[in-house]
This record gives structure tokens, sequence and C-alpha cells, in this order.
């Protein structure tokens, strides 16, 4: 965990982040009514719920929600962002800590993220997902006995003919690759 | 109605139509085919980044969809989706260029470096949206081939559809599907869970949760007496009908119910061959309940 002043300042470098997303700045105006909370089909399995993770923010105390079973339970359901009185977007505000998570690798060992990590490489690698190739990855990087109940699942789908064996490339795949390596995210290229 | 658009569009139909739920796929052309659409596939398109790609690289997510968006503006016709999640990020990218300057200066530069641009004319739209806002209910309801009058659907539109963006539908409760399915002739059932999220990947990295809310849905369904859920989303549609005995354990109530496309029943409706909708993908008794209800297939 951070001290008090290292945590302050992790808070208020997110908060600054934040503002910079479109509409982020509506994180200001918070009234903290909860009805973030109360409409998230999540929150009662987070440690912190949306409501509480902007109390953190706001008193400096970012570190208790990285460090807690909170922000990759986020399903990007977007009920939050529709209800909130201020016009907060806080499914982006969690894409957001989601990534502060991954960079400051917090997320090792959190299901989700690897789910999430493991598309991308695909995805960067194909120009498009494969859902087989996605699930290997994932089954092998988390817990590899976790893909047996899978199995007459993917047995059923194969006899479907609804298994992607050989991933699919885009044509374009080096056009693609010279278009994400042109821009930088958050001053790093 | 008097159509506003084109009766011809580019189509992008998502990773996920290629394999796991390709009868998606098979059904949108077979039911655009028969109702006069044109579908033009987009050229060489790539994956729209959906929900998991913007946590792990934000910029480089929206770029993903900029490729697609400056494929489809050079095309020159609006883009259809049939993925909610897709339509979402397609969507979301072309509403944040818009609205930011720099955003938009940073993905153009980075789409020049293939010799590509994209100025922002694009309209996204969902093959719901094209059904029922550009041919309407009443043409639709002109081409219905067999009477599904003695079936009981729960339209279930999917979390990603009308929210956060909430131009096209409500963002609590949807109610586009039912038109659709209520011009088709069945029975439309109260169903408030239109728009609750099915649990999304969680039901795979979190099955606790996610079987929860996937349980939720069906118990709901099965509640207010549906024969079947109509989806519009295939990760809906997978998580729906693959693992519904571990949604009931989790709900402790009866979820055992057929799940299919709203374009295949569509499709069902308009006479269309049980092959061309690919029916016989599916992991729920789809074929049975409609040969049942509304006559051989």
């Amino acid at each position: 965990m951070a001290t008090g002043v290292e945590d302050r300042q992790l808070s208020n470098e997110f908060l600054e982040n934040i503002y910079s997303i479109p509409h982020g700045e509506k994180i200001k105006e918070c009234i903290q009514c909860g009805t973030c909370t109360a409409s998230c089909p999540s929150s009662a399995a987070m440690e912190y719920g949306p409501r509480e993770i902007i109390a953190s923010l706001r008193a400096g105390m970012l570190d208790r929600v990285l460090n807690s079973d909170t922000v990759w339970l986020c399903v990007s359901c977007y009920s939050c962002a529709v209800r909130c009185p201020a016009g907060i977007p806080f499914t982006d505000t969690m894409y957001e800590l989601k990534r502060l998570e991954v960079e400051r690798g917090l997320s090792a060992g959190v299901p989700a993220a690897t789910m999430a990590e493991a598309f991308a490489e695909t995805v960067d690698q194909h120009g498009r997902n494969c859902e087989t190739k996605l699930l290997r990855k994932y089954f092998l990087r988390t817990n590899p006995l976790r893909a047996l109940p899978q199995i007459p699942l993917a047995a059923k789908l194969f006899f479907r003919g609804r298994l992607e064996i050989f991933p699919r490339t885009i044509k374009g795949l080096d056009g693609l690759r010279k278009m994400m390596a042109a821009i930088e995210e958050d001053g790093n290229k | 109605m008097i159509s506003t658009t084109s009766a011809v569009y580019s189509y992008y139909p998502g990773c996920s139509q290629t394999a796991t739920n390709r009868a998606y796929d098979i059904s949108t052309r077979n039911v655009a085919g028969a109702l006069g659409i044109g579908l033009v596939e987009l050229r060489d398109w790539n994956c729209c980044g959906a929900t998991v790609y913007l946590p792990v690289r934000r910029k480089r997510a929206f770029v993903l969809s900029a490729r697609n968006l400056a494929i489809a503006e050079k095309q020159g016709h609006e883009l259809a989706t049939i993925c909610n999640a897709c339509y979402l990020a397609l969507r979301k990218t072309n509403k944040y260029m818009a609205e930011e300057p720099e955003l938009r200066a940073e993905i153009r530069a980075a789409l020049a470096a293939d010799a590509m641009d994209y100025t922002g004319s694009v309209r996204v739209r969902h093959f719901l949206d094209i059904l029922v806002n550009d041919l309407g209910e009443q043409a639709i309801s002109e081409k219905v081939r067999r009477d599904l009058s003695g079936l009981k659907v729960a339209c279930y539109c999917g979390c990603q559809l009308s929210r956060p963006f909430d131009d096209l539908d409500d963002p609590d409760y949807p109610l586009i599907m039912q038109r659709l399915i209520g011009a088709l002739g069945a029975e439309v059932v109260p169903f408030p869970m239109s728009a609750k999220c099915c649990g999304g990947l969680a039901v795979t990295t979190n099955p606790r949760l996610g079987r929860l809310l996937t349980g939720k849905i069906l118990k709901v369904a099965k509640q207010r007496g549906a024969d079947c859920v109509a989806t519009a989303c295939p990760l809906c549609q997978i998580n729906l009908e693959a693992y519904q005995r571990k949604a009931a354990e989790a709900v402790g109530a009866d979820c055992d119910i057929p799940v299919l496309y709203f374009t295949q029943l569509m499709g069902s409706a308009l006479g269309l061959k049980s092959r061309d909708l690919a029916l016989r993908d599916s992991l729920t008794p789809v074929k049975t309940l409609l040969n049942e209800k509304v006559g051989r297939q």
C-alpha cells in the first residue's frame, strides 16, 4: 500500500487524467447520491461500489480501490452512466481505472484483466478476434483446469461448426500496425 | 414509410459472427435479401475493439473502430451492424471524434500512417434500427408468410443497444425489438429485463456473478410465460443459451427456455428455410419450438 502522501498524489494524477477524457470533468459534480451503485449489476460483488470509488478519489484514497476486488467486476453495461444525475461517464472512468491497474501491474492474476489483455493481444496479432485462440490464451494464463468443464460446450459448438479453428487475419494488418504505432498512449509510444 | 436513407448499407458482421455466432450473420443476410435490403460487406474490416480493448489501450481502441469507419466512408453508405458491442464501439468512436478536436486529430494522423482518413460522415446503424425505422413495421407485416400468433416472445435487447447513447431507444426499457416482433404477428410478453446486462464476459471471468445475471434474465422470461427469448447481440445469445443449467442453480429457478436471434425468428416469419437461418446451430431446442408453434421449418 502507498503512503498517505503518495496515495493523495496518485488520486490527484488520476483525476487529472479523468478530466481529459470526454465529459470527464463532470466527475467534479458528483453529489454522492449512490444512484450509480444502486444501478450497478455488479456492485454487490465489488469491495467498493461506484459511489465509494468517487468518494475514495476525492479523499485521496484511490490506493484502497486499486488494491481491492472492484474495478474488473465492471461489466460495461453503462447503467450508472445513463442514470447519473450529474452526467458522469462512470463506465469510462472504470476503463481508466482498469488501465491504471494494468499499468501499475496490479491486475496480475485478475481473470477479467487477463481476458482483456489476451483479447487485445489477439486483435493486435490478426486485426480480428478469434474466440478459440482468445479462450486458449485465457485458460492457459489463469487456471487451465477451469477449461475442463468447458469441454462439453466446446464439443457441442464443434459439432455445429461453430468453432473457429484457425484465426482469420485481415489483409491490411501491416497497415493497421502502422496506425497503432503512430498513436501515442498518454505520452507513451 | 418514407425512407430518408439508401436501401443499400455497408455491412459490418463483427468477429463473433464469422464462427461461434455465424447463425446471426447467416440469418441477417437472408432476412435482408428477402426484404430487398442491400448489405455490402465492409472491405477487409477489422475488430471494433468491443469493450475489452479499451481497458488495455484507449486511443488504439478508437483507432480500431476508426479504420472501419474510414473504409465505410470510402464505400459511401451507412454502416449496418448486428452486434451490440460493435454498434457501441463504432458509435462511441464516431461521437468522440466529432466532439473532441484533439482526439480527432490524433486518430486521423494515425489513419494517415496507412493512407486512410475519416472525416466523420458515416452514420452507424443497428440492423434492428434499419428494419424498424427505415423499412417500417407496415412493410414488414406485409411480408409475413408464417403465422407466429401462437408464439410468446420475450424481447431481449441487451445493455449496449441503447446505452450509453439513448438516441435509438429508451436506455432502461428499449421497445424497438418488441415493435418488430409484434409486427411479425408474434405475441410479445412484457419483459422489463430487456436492457439488463447478461453478464457479458463475466460469465467466463467471474462465473458466480455472470451466471447470476444470466439467470435473472432467463428466470423472468419464464415467469412471464415466454416460449422463447429473442436476442440482438452475440454475447447475450451465447450466454443465455449455453449456461442455462448453471444459471438455474445460481438463481434457484427454472431457466430452461429456447433462445434465438431476432433475425432467426424474423426469417421464420418471412417463410425462410431452416438452413437459411442456421437453426441447427442452436444449443437450445429452437427448431423444435418453431416446428411446434409456427409450423414446419
